[in-house]
Protein backbone atom coordinates (compact mmCIF):
# COMPACT_ATOMS: atom_id res chain seq x y z
CA UNK A 1 0.00 0.00 0.00
CA UNK A 2 1.10 3.56 -0.67
CA UNK A 3 -0.12 6.36 1.56
CA UNK A 4 0.19 10.02 0.64
CA UNK A 5 -0.34 12.32 3.61
CA UNK A 6 -0.94 16.08 3.34
CA UNK A 7 1.63 16.77 0.63
CA UNK A 8 2.25 20.21 -0.75
CA UNK A 9 4.41 21.18 -3.70
CA UNK A 10 5.14 24.60 -5.14
CA UNK A 11 7.24 25.87 -8.02
CA UNK A 12 8.28 29.38 -6.98
CA UNK A 13 4.93 31.21 -6.58
CA UNK A 14 2.85 28.48 -8.18
CA UNK A 15 1.22 26.21 -5.58
CA UNK A 16 0.71 23.01 -7.58
CA UNK A 17 -0.28 20.46 -4.91
CA UNK A 18 -2.38 21.51 -1.93
CA UNK A 19 -2.66 19.18 1.07
CA UNK A 20 -3.21 16.04 -0.99
CA UNK A 21 -3.88 12.87 1.01
CA UNK A 22 -4.68 9.53 -0.64
CA UNK A 23 -4.35 5.80 0.07
CA UNK A 24 -3.45 3.62 -2.87
CA UNK A 25 -4.44 0.01 -2.36
CA UNK A 26 -2.33 -3.10 -2.94
CA UNK A 27 -3.40 -5.46 -5.72
CA UNK A 28 -5.59 -2.73 -7.20
CA UNK A 29 -5.26 -0.39 -10.16
CA UNK A 30 -5.44 3.09 -8.66
CA UNK A 31 -6.08 5.89 -11.14
CA UNK A 32 -5.25 9.56 -10.79
CA UNK A 33 -7.37 11.59 -13.18
CA UNK A 34 -7.68 15.28 -13.88
CA UNK A 35 -7.40 17.94 -16.54
CA UNK A 36 -4.03 18.87 -18.07
CA UNK A 37 -2.24 21.14 -15.62
CA UNK A 38 -4.24 19.93 -12.62
CA UNK A 39 -1.12 18.58 -10.90
CA UNK A 40 -1.51 14.84 -11.42
CA UNK A 41 1.91 14.36 -13.03
CA UNK A 42 3.53 16.40 -10.25
CA UNK A 43 1.73 14.19 -7.71
CA UNK A 44 3.04 11.04 -9.40
CA UNK A 45 6.57 12.47 -9.58
CA UNK A 46 6.40 13.34 -5.88
CA UNK A 47 5.24 9.82 -5.04
CA UNK A 48 8.19 8.21 -6.86
CA UNK A 49 10.63 10.79 -5.52
CA UNK A 50 11.54 12.50 -8.79
CA UNK A 51 10.33 15.71 -7.14
CA UNK A 52 10.76 16.53 -3.48
CA UNK A 53 7.65 17.57 -1.60
CA UNK A 54 7.61 20.87 0.31
CA UNK A 55 5.67 19.32 3.17
CA UNK A 56 3.80 16.12 3.95
CA UNK A 57 4.79 12.47 3.87
CA UNK A 58 4.65 9.46 1.57
CA UNK A 59 4.61 5.95 3.03
CA UNK A 60 5.43 2.71 1.24
CA UNK A 61 4.02 -0.16 3.31
CA UNK A 62 4.25 2.11 6.38
CA UNK A 63 7.88 3.08 5.68
CA UNK A 64 8.23 6.85 5.40
CA UNK A 65 9.77 7.49 1.96
CA UNK A 66 10.15 11.25 2.42
CA UNK A 67 12.42 10.89 5.44
CA UNK A 68 14.65 8.19 3.89
CA UNK A 69 18.26 8.94 2.97
CA UNK A 70 19.46 8.47 -0.62
CA UNK A 71 20.72 4.93 0.01
CA UNK A 72 17.39 3.84 1.48
CA UNK A 73 15.52 5.51 -1.37
CA UNK A 74 17.67 3.68 -3.91
CA UNK A 75 16.89 0.38 -2.20
CA UNK A 76 13.14 0.91 -2.17
CA UNK A 77 13.23 2.12 -5.77
CA UNK A 78 14.48 -1.29 -6.80
CA UNK A 79 10.94 -2.44 -5.96
CA UNK A 80 9.48 0.14 -8.36
CA UNK A 81 8.48 -0.34 -11.94
CA UNK A 82 7.53 2.66 -14.03
CA UNK A 83 5.95 3.13 -17.40
CA UNK A 84 6.67 6.62 -18.70
CA UNK A 85 4.51 8.60 -21.09
CA UNK A 86 7.01 8.22 -23.94
CA UNK A 87 8.14 4.75 -22.73
CA UNK A 88 11.66 6.12 -21.97
CA UNK A 89 13.41 3.10 -23.42
CA UNK A 90 17.19 3.44 -23.66
CA UNK A 91 17.79 4.38 -27.31
CA UNK A 92 21.17 2.74 -27.64
CA UNK A 93 20.06 -0.62 -26.22
CA UNK A 94 18.07 -3.36 -27.92
CA UNK A 95 14.71 -4.57 -26.62
CA UNK A 96 16.43 -7.43 -24.79
CA UNK A 97 19.10 -5.17 -23.29
CA UNK A 98 16.43 -2.73 -22.12
CA UNK A 99 14.47 -5.46 -20.37
CA UNK A 100 17.50 -7.14 -18.83
CA UNK A 101 19.03 -3.86 -17.63
CA UNK A 102 17.85 -4.24 -14.03
CA UNK A 103 18.89 -7.90 -13.99
CA UNK A 104 22.43 -6.92 -15.03
CA UNK A 105 22.53 -4.13 -12.51
CA UNK A 106 20.99 -5.67 -9.42
CA UNK A 107 21.10 -9.46 -9.60
CA UNK A 108 23.66 -12.23 -9.67
CA UNK A 109 21.67 -14.36 -12.09
CA UNK A 110 23.50 -16.40 -14.71
CA UNK A 111 23.26 -15.43 -18.38
CA UNK A 112 20.82 -18.25 -19.12
CA UNK A 113 18.62 -17.29 -16.16
CA UNK A 114 18.58 -13.67 -17.32
CA UNK A 115 17.70 -14.67 -20.87
CA UNK A 116 14.89 -16.91 -19.63
CA UNK A 117 13.50 -14.11 -17.45
CA UNK A 118 13.68 -11.58 -20.30
CA UNK A 119 11.93 -13.97 -22.66
CA UNK A 120 9.24 -14.64 -20.07
CA UNK A 121 8.59 -10.90 -19.57
CA UNK A 122 8.53 -10.25 -23.33
CA UNK A 123 6.13 -13.14 -23.88
CA UNK A 124 3.95 -11.76 -21.07
CA UNK A 125 3.50 -8.59 -23.12
CA UNK A 126 3.15 -10.54 -26.40
CA UNK A 127 6.48 -9.47 -27.82
CA UNK A 128 8.23 -12.74 -28.54
CA UNK A 129 11.15 -12.71 -30.99
CA UNK A 130 11.61 -8.94 -30.88
CA UNK A 131 14.71 -9.17 -28.66
CA UNK A 132 17.19 -7.73 -31.11
CA UNK A 133 15.19 -4.74 -32.33
CA UNK A 134 16.14 -1.21 -31.31
CA UNK A 135 13.51 1.15 -29.81
CA UNK A 136 13.61 3.20 -33.02
CA UNK A 137 12.33 0.14 -34.90
CA UNK A 138 9.24 -0.26 -32.69
CA UNK A 139 5.76 1.23 -32.92
CA UNK A 140 4.35 3.36 -30.07
CA UNK A 141 2.34 0.46 -28.65
CA UNK A 142 5.29 -1.93 -28.85
CA UNK A 143 7.50 0.59 -27.02
CA UNK A 144 4.93 0.79 -24.23
CA UNK A 145 4.83 -2.99 -24.01
CA UNK A 146 8.63 -3.24 -23.84
CA UNK A 147 8.52 -0.61 -21.10
CA UNK A 148 5.99 -2.75 -19.20
CA UNK A 149 8.23 -5.80 -19.64
CA UNK A 150 11.18 -3.76 -18.33
CA UNK A 151 9.08 -2.57 -15.39
CA UNK A 152 8.03 -6.06 -14.27
CA UNK A 153 11.34 -7.87 -14.84
CA UNK A 154 12.30 -7.76 -11.15
CA UNK A 155 8.79 -8.49 -9.83
CA UNK A 156 8.16 -4.98 -8.51
CA UNK A 157 5.83 -4.29 -5.60
CA UNK A 158 4.80 -0.93 -6.98
CA UNK A 159 3.97 -0.03 -10.58
CA UNK A 160 3.59 3.56 -11.76
CA UNK A 161 2.22 4.51 -15.16
CA UNK A 162 2.27 8.06 -16.46
CA UNK A 163 -0.32 8.49 -19.21
CA UNK A 164 0.20 4.97 -20.60
CA UNK A 165 -2.27 5.51 -23.45
CA UNK A 166 -1.09 8.83 -24.78
CA UNK A 167 -0.39 8.72 -28.51
CA UNK A 168 -1.94 5.28 -28.97
CA UNK A 169 -4.92 4.24 -31.10
CA UNK A 170 -8.01 3.11 -29.11
CA UNK A 171 -7.44 -0.59 -29.72
CA UNK A 172 -3.80 -0.51 -28.61
CA UNK A 173 -4.76 1.67 -25.66
CA UNK A 174 -7.26 -0.96 -24.48
CA UNK A 175 -4.58 -3.63 -24.91
CA UNK A 176 -2.14 -1.67 -22.72
CA UNK A 177 -4.86 -1.00 -20.13
CA UNK A 178 -5.77 -4.68 -19.89
CA UNK A 179 -2.10 -5.60 -19.64
CA UNK A 180 -1.60 -3.21 -16.72
CA UNK A 181 -4.70 -4.54 -14.98
CA UNK A 182 -3.75 -8.21 -15.50
CA UNK A 183 -0.18 -7.69 -14.34
CA UNK A 184 -1.32 -5.78 -11.26
CA UNK A 185 -3.55 -8.66 -10.20
CA UNK A 186 -1.08 -11.37 -11.20
CA UNK A 187 1.82 -9.90 -9.21
CA UNK A 188 -0.37 -8.33 -6.46
CA UNK A 189 1.26 -4.93 -7.02
CA UNK A 190 0.16 -1.48 -5.93
CA UNK A 191 -0.39 0.22 -9.25
CA UNK A 192 -0.92 3.93 -9.77
CA UNK A 193 -1.92 5.10 -13.24
CA UNK A 194 -1.95 8.75 -14.15
CA UNK A 195 -4.41 9.33 -16.98
CA UNK A 196 -7.07 11.54 -18.48
CA UNK A 197 -8.43 8.76 -20.68
CA UNK A 198 -11.99 8.00 -19.56
CA UNK A 199 -11.91 4.67 -21.29
CA UNK A 200 -9.07 3.61 -18.97
CA UNK A 201 -11.08 4.83 -16.00
CA UNK A 202 -14.03 2.63 -16.90
CA UNK A 203 -11.89 -0.35 -18.01
CA UNK A 204 -9.34 -0.71 -15.23
CA UNK A 205 -10.04 1.79 -12.45
CA UNK A 206 -10.46 -0.06 -9.16
CA UNK A 207 -10.02 3.21 -7.34
CA UNK A 208 -10.16 6.66 -8.94
CA UNK A 209 -8.79 9.90 -7.50
CA UNK A 210 -9.81 13.14 -9.19
CA UNK A 211 -7.32 16.00 -8.88
CA UNK A 212 -8.52 19.51 -9.62
CA UNK A 213 -6.39 22.66 -9.29
CA UNK A 214 -3.85 20.79 -7.15
CA UNK A 215 -6.34 19.40 -4.64
CA UNK A 216 -7.98 16.04 -4.26
CA UNK A 217 -11.53 16.83 -5.36
CA UNK A 218 -13.10 13.40 -5.33
CA UNK A 219 -12.28 9.71 -4.86
CA UNK A 220 -14.27 6.55 -5.41
CA UNK A 221 -14.65 3.61 -7.77
CA UNK A 222 -15.15 3.74 -11.53
CA UNK A 223 -18.81 2.81 -11.05
CA UNK A 224 -19.40 5.64 -8.61
CA UNK A 225 -17.87 8.19 -10.97
CA UNK A 226 -20.93 8.30 -13.27
CA UNK A 227 -23.29 8.82 -10.36
CA UNK A 228 -21.31 11.52 -8.62
CA UNK A 229 -22.88 14.96 -8.18
CA UNK A 230 -19.50 16.65 -7.95
CA UNK A 231 -19.69 19.50 -10.48
CA UNK A 232 -15.99 19.65 -11.39
CA UNK A 233 -15.82 15.89 -11.78
CA UNK A 234 -18.92 15.89 -13.95
CA UNK A 235 -17.50 18.68 -16.10
CA UNK A 236 -14.39 16.57 -16.62
CA UNK A 237 -16.11 13.22 -17.15
CA UNK A 238 -18.91 14.50 -19.37
CA UNK A 239 -16.79 16.89 -21.39
CA UNK A 240 -17.40 15.10 -24.69
CA UNK A 241 -20.78 15.04 -26.40
CA UNK A 242 -20.52 11.26 -26.87
CA UNK A 243 -20.29 10.61 -23.14
CA UNK A 244 -23.09 13.12 -22.49
CA UNK A 245 -25.34 11.30 -24.96
CA UNK A 246 -24.51 7.95 -23.38
CA UNK A 247 -25.35 9.40 -19.97
CA UNK A 248 -28.69 10.72 -21.28
CA UNK A 249 -29.55 7.32 -22.78
CA UNK A 250 -28.56 5.67 -19.51
CA UNK A 251 -30.80 8.06 -17.53
CA UNK A 252 -33.75 7.42 -19.85
CA UNK B 1 25.99 34.47 -7.87
CA UNK B 2 24.85 32.61 -10.96
CA UNK B 3 28.41 31.48 -11.67
CA UNK B 4 28.82 30.28 -8.08
CA UNK B 5 25.49 28.46 -8.33
CA UNK B 6 26.67 26.64 -11.46
CA UNK B 7 30.06 25.80 -9.94
CA UNK B 8 28.34 24.37 -6.85
CA UNK B 9 25.89 22.37 -8.94
CA UNK B 10 28.77 21.12 -11.13
CA UNK B 11 30.72 20.01 -8.02
CA UNK B 12 27.68 18.14 -6.66
CA UNK B 13 27.17 16.42 -10.00
CA UNK B 14 30.81 15.30 -9.98
CA UNK B 15 30.40 13.98 -6.45
CA UNK B 16 27.48 11.88 -7.66
CA UNK B 17 29.35 10.81 -10.79
CA UNK B 18 32.28 9.51 -8.72
CA UNK B 19 30.08 7.65 -6.21
CA UNK B 20 30.60 3.91 -5.80
CA UNK B 21 29.23 2.05 -8.84
CA UNK B 22 26.27 -0.31 -8.27
CA UNK B 23 27.98 -3.02 -10.31
CA UNK B 24 31.54 -2.73 -11.55
CA UNK B 25 31.06 -5.10 -14.47
CA UNK B 26 28.26 -2.99 -15.98
CA UNK B 27 30.35 0.16 -15.61
CA UNK B 28 33.37 -1.56 -17.16
CA UNK B 29 31.35 -2.51 -20.24
CA UNK B 30 30.14 1.07 -20.53
CA UNK B 31 33.71 2.34 -20.14
CA UNK B 32 34.88 0.24 -23.09
CA UNK B 33 31.92 1.48 -25.16
CA UNK B 34 32.66 5.12 -24.29
CA UNK B 35 36.34 4.69 -25.11
CA UNK B 36 35.28 3.60 -28.54
CA UNK B 37 32.65 6.32 -29.06
CA UNK B 38 34.58 9.25 -27.62
CA UNK B 39 38.19 8.23 -28.21
CA UNK B 40 38.60 5.83 -31.11
CA UNK B 41 35.94 7.55 -33.20
CA UNK B 42 37.93 10.78 -32.87
CA UNK B 43 41.13 9.34 -34.35
CA UNK B 44 40.14 10.35 -37.90
CA UNK B 45 39.55 14.01 -37.16
CA UNK B 46 42.66 14.22 -34.97
CA UNK B 47 44.80 12.77 -37.77
CA UNK B 48 43.40 15.11 -40.43
CA UNK B 49 43.67 18.24 -38.31
CA UNK B 50 47.12 17.39 -36.98
CA UNK B 51 48.49 16.69 -40.45
CA UNK B 52 47.33 20.02 -41.89
CA UNK B 53 48.25 21.86 -38.69
CA UNK B 54 51.83 20.58 -38.90
CA UNK B 55 51.94 21.36 -42.61
CA UNK B 56 50.75 24.94 -42.20
CA UNK B 57 53.02 25.67 -39.21
CA UNK B 58 56.09 24.53 -41.17
CA UNK B 59 55.24 26.60 -44.25
CA UNK B 60 54.21 29.67 -42.23
CA UNK B 61 57.45 29.52 -40.24
CA UNK B 62 59.47 29.15 -43.42
CA UNK B 63 57.81 32.10 -45.19
CA UNK B 64 58.16 34.35 -42.15
CA UNK B 65 61.84 33.60 -41.56
CA UNK B 66 63.32 34.09 -45.00
CA UNK B 67 66.67 35.35 -43.85
CA UNK B 68 70.13 34.10 -44.89
CA UNK B 69 71.25 34.36 -41.24
CA UNK B 70 68.46 32.09 -40.10
CA UNK B 71 69.43 28.40 -40.44
CA UNK B 72 66.66 26.42 -42.15
CA UNK B 73 66.74 23.59 -39.60
CA UNK B 74 65.17 26.10 -37.16
CA UNK B 75 61.95 25.75 -39.18
CA UNK B 76 61.77 22.14 -37.96
CA UNK B 77 62.54 23.22 -34.42
CA UNK B 78 59.79 25.88 -34.46
CA UNK B 79 57.28 23.42 -35.90
CA UNK B 80 58.21 20.78 -33.31
CA UNK B 81 57.87 23.14 -30.34
CA UNK B 82 54.59 24.60 -31.59
CA UNK B 83 53.13 21.13 -32.14
CA UNK B 84 54.38 19.64 -28.88
CA UNK B 85 53.64 22.57 -26.61
CA UNK B 86 50.32 23.81 -27.90
CA UNK B 87 48.79 22.26 -30.96
CA UNK B 88 48.73 18.56 -30.05
CA UNK B 89 47.14 19.23 -26.68
CA UNK B 90 45.28 22.55 -26.71
CA UNK B 91 44.09 22.75 -30.31
CA UNK B 92 43.20 19.06 -30.39
CA UNK B 93 41.31 19.58 -27.11
CA UNK B 94 39.39 22.48 -28.64
CA UNK B 95 38.50 20.33 -31.64
CA UNK B 96 37.42 17.51 -29.32
CA UNK B 97 35.36 19.97 -27.29
CA UNK B 98 33.42 20.59 -30.49
CA UNK B 99 33.07 16.97 -31.53
CA UNK B 100 32.94 15.06 -28.24
CA UNK B 101 31.45 17.86 -26.12
CA UNK B 102 28.44 18.39 -28.34
CA UNK B 103 28.00 14.62 -28.62
CA UNK B 104 27.92 14.18 -24.83
CA UNK B 105 25.65 17.17 -24.19
CA UNK B 106 23.15 16.21 -26.88
CA UNK B 107 23.13 12.56 -25.80
CA UNK B 108 22.51 13.36 -22.13
CA UNK B 109 20.15 16.23 -22.99
CA UNK B 110 18.03 13.95 -25.16
CA UNK B 111 18.02 11.31 -22.43
CA UNK B 112 16.86 13.97 -19.97
CA UNK B 113 13.99 15.34 -22.07
CA UNK B 114 12.81 11.85 -23.06
CA UNK B 115 12.77 10.83 -19.37
CA UNK B 116 15.46 8.15 -19.81
CA UNK B 117 17.44 9.66 -16.93
CA UNK B 118 14.31 9.64 -14.77
CA UNK B 119 13.83 5.99 -15.71
CA UNK B 120 17.34 5.21 -14.42
CA UNK B 121 16.65 7.04 -11.16
CA UNK B 122 13.35 5.21 -10.68
CA UNK B 123 15.19 1.90 -11.10
CA UNK B 124 17.47 2.87 -8.23
CA UNK B 125 20.49 3.49 -10.46
CA UNK B 126 22.79 6.46 -9.82
CA UNK B 127 22.19 8.04 -13.23
CA UNK B 128 25.09 10.49 -12.92
CA UNK B 129 27.54 7.70 -12.14
CA UNK B 130 26.21 5.32 -14.75
CA UNK B 131 26.11 7.86 -17.58
CA UNK B 132 28.93 10.29 -16.80
CA UNK B 133 31.74 8.38 -15.06
CA UNK B 134 32.49 6.07 -18.03
CA UNK B 135 32.65 9.11 -20.32
CA UNK B 136 35.11 10.92 -18.05
CA UNK B 137 37.38 7.91 -17.61
CA UNK B 138 37.04 6.84 -21.25
CA UNK B 139 38.28 10.10 -22.69
CA UNK B 140 40.90 10.65 -19.96
CA UNK B 141 42.42 7.25 -20.75
CA UNK B 142 42.50 7.81 -24.50
CA UNK B 143 43.36 11.54 -24.59
CA UNK B 144 47.14 11.05 -24.14
CA UNK B 145 47.15 8.57 -27.01
CA UNK B 146 45.26 11.01 -29.22
CA UNK B 147 47.70 13.73 -28.21
CA UNK B 148 50.73 11.52 -28.96
CA UNK B 149 49.17 10.56 -32.30
CA UNK B 150 48.65 14.25 -33.05
CA UNK B 151 52.34 14.98 -32.35
CA UNK B 152 53.53 12.25 -34.70
CA UNK B 153 51.10 13.12 -37.50
CA UNK B 154 51.75 16.87 -37.06
CA UNK B 155 55.51 16.43 -37.42
CA UNK B 156 54.94 14.15 -40.40
CA UNK B 157 52.66 16.75 -42.01
CA UNK B 158 55.32 19.41 -41.47
CA UNK B 159 57.96 17.27 -43.15
CA UNK B 160 55.72 16.43 -46.15
CA UNK B 161 54.64 20.03 -46.74
CA UNK B 162 58.08 21.53 -46.05
CA UNK B 163 59.88 19.27 -48.47
CA UNK B 164 57.08 19.39 -51.07
CA UNK B 165 57.08 23.20 -51.04
CA UNK B 166 60.89 23.20 -51.18
CA UNK B 167 61.29 25.37 -48.07
CA UNK B 168 63.35 22.82 -46.12
CA UNK B 169 65.27 19.67 -46.92
CA UNK B 170 64.63 16.36 -45.20
CA UNK B 171 68.00 16.29 -43.32
CA UNK B 172 67.46 19.88 -42.11
CA UNK B 173 63.92 19.13 -40.94
CA UNK B 174 64.99 15.97 -39.08
CA UNK B 175 67.96 17.80 -37.53
CA UNK B 176 65.61 20.67 -36.57
CA UNK B 177 63.04 18.51 -34.81
CA UNK B 178 65.85 16.83 -32.82
CA UNK B 179 67.72 20.03 -32.01
CA UNK B 180 67.62 21.21 -28.36
CA UNK B 181 64.89 18.73 -27.64
CA UNK B 182 63.40 18.87 -24.13
CA UNK B 183 61.61 15.56 -23.36
CA UNK B 184 59.53 17.23 -20.62
CA UNK B 185 57.57 18.99 -23.32
CA UNK B 186 55.95 15.67 -24.21
CA UNK B 187 55.07 14.96 -20.57
CA UNK B 188 53.70 18.48 -20.26
CA UNK B 189 51.54 18.02 -23.34
CA UNK B 190 50.21 14.62 -22.25
CA UNK B 191 49.33 15.93 -18.76
CA UNK B 192 47.49 18.83 -20.36
CA UNK B 193 45.55 16.48 -22.64
CA UNK B 194 44.34 14.43 -19.65
CA UNK B 195 43.18 17.55 -17.81
CA UNK B 196 41.48 18.90 -20.92
CA UNK B 197 39.71 15.56 -21.40
CA UNK B 198 38.35 15.87 -17.86
CA UNK B 199 37.16 19.41 -18.60
CA UNK B 200 35.47 18.46 -21.89
CA UNK B 201 33.60 15.48 -20.48
CA UNK B 202 32.52 17.03 -17.18
CA UNK B 203 31.47 20.46 -18.50
CA UNK B 204 29.57 18.89 -21.40
CA UNK B 205 27.97 16.30 -19.13
CA UNK B 206 26.89 19.08 -16.78
CA UNK B 207 25.12 20.95 -19.57
CA UNK B 208 23.52 17.79 -20.98
CA UNK B 209 22.47 16.33 -17.63
CA UNK B 210 20.66 19.48 -16.52
CA UNK B 211 18.86 20.14 -19.80
CA UNK B 212 15.20 20.95 -19.34
CA UNK B 213 12.55 21.48 -21.98
CA UNK B 214 12.63 19.99 -25.46
CA UNK B 215 14.65 19.71 -28.66
CA UNK B 216 15.46 23.42 -28.71
CA UNK B 217 17.01 23.24 -25.25
CA UNK B 218 19.03 20.16 -26.22
CA UNK B 219 20.59 22.18 -29.05
CA UNK B 220 21.20 25.08 -26.68
CA UNK B 221 22.88 22.77 -24.13
CA UNK B 222 25.04 21.35 -26.87
CA UNK B 223 26.19 24.82 -27.93
CA UNK B 224 26.82 25.91 -24.34
CA UNK B 225 28.79 22.73 -23.71
CA UNK B 226 31.17 23.52 -26.57
CA UNK B 227 31.53 27.21 -25.70
CA UNK B 228 32.07 26.69 -21.98
CA UNK B 229 34.40 23.72 -22.45
CA UNK B 230 36.51 25.79 -24.86
CA UNK B 231 36.69 28.78 -22.50
CA UNK B 232 37.64 26.59 -19.52
CA UNK B 233 40.27 24.77 -21.65
CA UNK B 234 41.87 28.08 -22.62
CA UNK B 235 41.81 29.28 -19.03
CA UNK B 236 43.41 26.08 -17.74
CA UNK B 237 45.92 26.15 -20.60
CA UNK B 238 47.14 29.47 -19.28
CA UNK B 239 47.26 28.24 -15.69
CA UNK B 240 48.99 24.95 -16.58
CA UNK B 241 51.52 26.66 -18.80
CA UNK B 242 52.40 29.03 -16.00
CA UNK B 243 52.55 26.30 -13.37
CA UNK B 244 54.41 23.65 -15.38
CA UNK B 245 56.79 25.67 -17.52
CA UNK B 246 57.73 28.56 -15.25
Amino acid sequence: MIEVRDINKSFEDLHVLKDVSVNFQQGKTNLIIGKSGSGKTVLLKCIVGLLEVDSGDIFYSEQCFTSMNNKEKKQIRQKFGMLFQGAALFDSLTVEENVRFKLDMFTRMTESEKTARVNFCLSRVNLENKNLLLPSELSGGMKKRVAIARAIVLNPRYLFCDEPNSGLDPQTAILIDRLIKDITEEFNMTTIVNTHDLNSVMEIGDKVVFIHEGSKWWEGTSKEILESDNTELNNFVFATSLVRQLKKQDDI
Amino acid sequence: MTLLHHIGKYALLLKRAFARPEKHKVYYIRLIREMEILGLNSVGIVVIISFFMGAVITIQTAYNTENPLFPTYLIGLAARDSILLEFSSTIVALILAGKVGSNIASELGTMRVTEQIDALEIMGVNSAGYLILPKILGLMILAPFLSALSMIVGLFGGWISGTAAGVISTPDYIYGIQFAFIPFYITYSLIKSVIFAFIITTVSSYHGYYTSGGALEVGRSSTLAVVHSSVVILLFNLILTHVMLS
